[in-house]
């Protein structure tokens, strides 16, 4: 049998009339990483809040770390760990300061913590320079620094590394590797699609309120149609005369795109470029394209993200 | 295991320490006031006593307000910048931070009466009080203190930005200015004279003149004390209850 750290069933919340949350259903096992993938309003935090107590469900059972949501919220916030959205670090406190706090707050924390999260998190040199200085990567590891103290066994991190330059995002990312091979559970939101599918065991994709996908990254990609091949060109007629003659294409008239379905091989590709010169057709640009998540996306939810995972 | 306010509460001195400006606001402008109505305009107003005497009780008053207004921009930028959540989703006791707040708000609020009493008397305040009118009075001041400091850190956790969490205290530092502390209601125009006679801070202010007086009267001590519990109540309520809702 497995370990589930996480179980919500029939998960409801509405702020005021407006449904955020339409009845979402997890399981999540130990030691993995588990990741909600949405684009903005999707409701991502709203389930990060009502899973770590912040906000109270309208409907559902959830059961974290073993305890009841419900009835043993204090016995759940012992045992998770918490990194909002935006940094929540002390500005007026140094780095040491900021961690000092979280021990003293904490009963599990062993004293020389301190300094073994500043080493581990590369913050030992501006430990003692007021959190205000810190660029944003150091802010969300000095963030994450402060979750950790007391060893949470299940940490939520919400959009962990929206606003990060492509480097602080790695280091974050192998932070977040380590912690999961050391058997810490990971909940992890995020509107990147390509952080998804580097870090996540399993992907939920949320929108509007439920959860349209679940499965592992490969599971999800197999749900759509395969690869197909981009044709771009520079003239409406030309498009129009091309899709004409690949009666199975579809087309894009505002990017003056033929998308033909294919499988990318040698011999499928030739058939079709001799047909082109067959009609004197030519495409501007030509690519081979292998479904991302950014395709699965847009296949399960009828619409595009609103930030593109590059 | 440390007690978590205590935690709190070295937290919000770590804060003063380091953006000493707000308490400089706290204990200046109360004195900056004093010179300028006891210098400027104390000839001019007839109150039937030395103008320094009628004055510094309502000035004490005006001190605690003007305290205030770097407890509300503290606790907005705690709520705003996620702070407060962190500590929510921690297991830790729930009103630990604010009572932090509040504690550090009052002993702002004495530390800042302290120095304008130090200021009054080199202007010559001469109060007839003993040791238990003084007592009486401080006491008098930490409730007006902890009622005032639980309405502003509602007010700090209810408004949007620090901006206006700072902006929402400033009907705080105004209503001393439309109370007895200045000049006595009764030589104010209609209307405003009727708001100064039964605004909360007036039997306040009048409390603690009647203490430094040496002649405390019972019935505006009991509105005083009435009026701070009410307050407190009003204030801690409405705190709580915003804590636990806003995430």
């Amino acid at each position: 049998m497995t370990d589930l750290a996480i179980t919500a069933s029939g998960l409801r919340k509405a702020y005021h009339d407006k449904t955020v949350l339409d009845g979402i259903d997890l399981e999540v096992e130990a030691g993995t990483i588990f990741s909600l993938l949405g684009p903005n309003g999707a409701g991502k935090t709203t389930t990060v809040n009502v899973l770590t107590t912040l906000a109270k469900a309208d409907g559902g059972n959830v059961r974290v770390a073993g305890h009841d949501l419900a009835t043993e919220a204090k016995a759940v916030r012992a045992a998770i760990g918490v990194t909002g959205q935006f940094a929540a670090v002390d500005e007026l406190l140094t780095g040491q300061e900021n961690l000092q706090l979280m021990v003293d707050l904490n009963r599990r924390a062993r004293k020389q913590s301190v300094a073994d999260l500043l080493e581990r998190f590369e913050l030992t040199d501006a430990a003692r320079k007021p959190a205000s200085t810190y660029s944003g990567g150091m802010r969300r590891k000095l963030d994450l620094a402060m979750t950790l103290v007391g060893n949470p066994r299940i940490i939520f991190l919400d959009e962990p590394t929206t606003g990060l330059d492509p480097r602080s995002r790695r280091t974050m990312w192998t932070i977040i590797r380590d912690l999961v091979a050391d058997g810490v559970t990971i909940f992890l939101t995020t509107q990147y699609l390509e952080e998804a599918d580097q870090l996540a065991d399993r992907i939920a994709v949320l929108d509007q309120g439920r959860l349209v996908a679940e499965g592992t990254a490969d599971q999800l990609k197999r749900r759509i149609p395969g690869t197909h091949v981009r044709l771009r060109f520079t003239t409406a007629a030309e498009l129009d005369a091309a899709a004409r003659v690949l009666a199975e294409s579809t087309k894009d008239d505002e990017a003056l795109v033929l998308r033909v379905p294919g499988d990318g091989g040698t011999k499928s590709l030739r058939s079709l470029l001799d047909r082109l010169d067959e009609y004197a057709l030519s495409a501007a640009e030509f690519s081979v394209h292998t479904p991302d998540l950014d395709d699965v996306f847009l296949a399960l939810t009828g619409h595009a993200t609103e930030v593109s995972a590059k | 295991m440390k007690s978590h306010s205590m935690v709190m509460l070295r937290r919000n001195f770590k804060h003063i320490a380091r953006n000493p400006v707000s308490v400089f606001n706290a204990v200046l402008m109360p004195i900056v006031v004093m010179l300028m109505f006891v210098y400027m305009f104390g000839d001019a107003f007839s109150v039937g006593v030395d103008y320094v005497d009628y004055a510094t009780p309502g000035l004490m008053l005006l001190a605690v307000c003007y305290g205030l207004g770097a407890t509300a921009t503290a606790v907005n930028s705690d709520m705003t910048k996620g702070i407060i959540n962190r500590f929510k989703v921690m297991d830790v006791s729930r009103g630990a931070v604010l009572t932090g707040h509040v504690v550090a708000s009052v002993l702002t609020n004495l530390v800042a009466i302290a120095a304008l009493l130090g200021v009054a008397f080199l202007l010559g305040f001469s109060p007839a009080a003993n040791f238990l009118d003084w007592l009486g009075a401080v006491g008098v001041v930490v409730l007006l203190g902890f009622a005032t400091g639980w309405l502003t850190i509602a007010l700090g956790l209810a408004a949007k930005t620090p901006e206006t969490a700072g902006l929402a205290s400033v009907p705080l530092v105004m209503l001393p200015f439309f109370s007895s502390a200045i000049v006595p209601a009764d030589k104010m125009g209609p209307g405003l004279k009727q708001f100064a006679q039964y605004q909360p801070f007036t039997p306040i202010i009048e409390t603690l003149r009647g203490l430094l007086n040496g002649a405390p009267a019972t019935g505006t001590l009991l509105a005083a004390l009435g009026w701070c519990v009410g307050i407190a109540v009003v204030g801690y309520l409405w705190a709580s209850s915003t804590f636990k809702k806003r995430a």
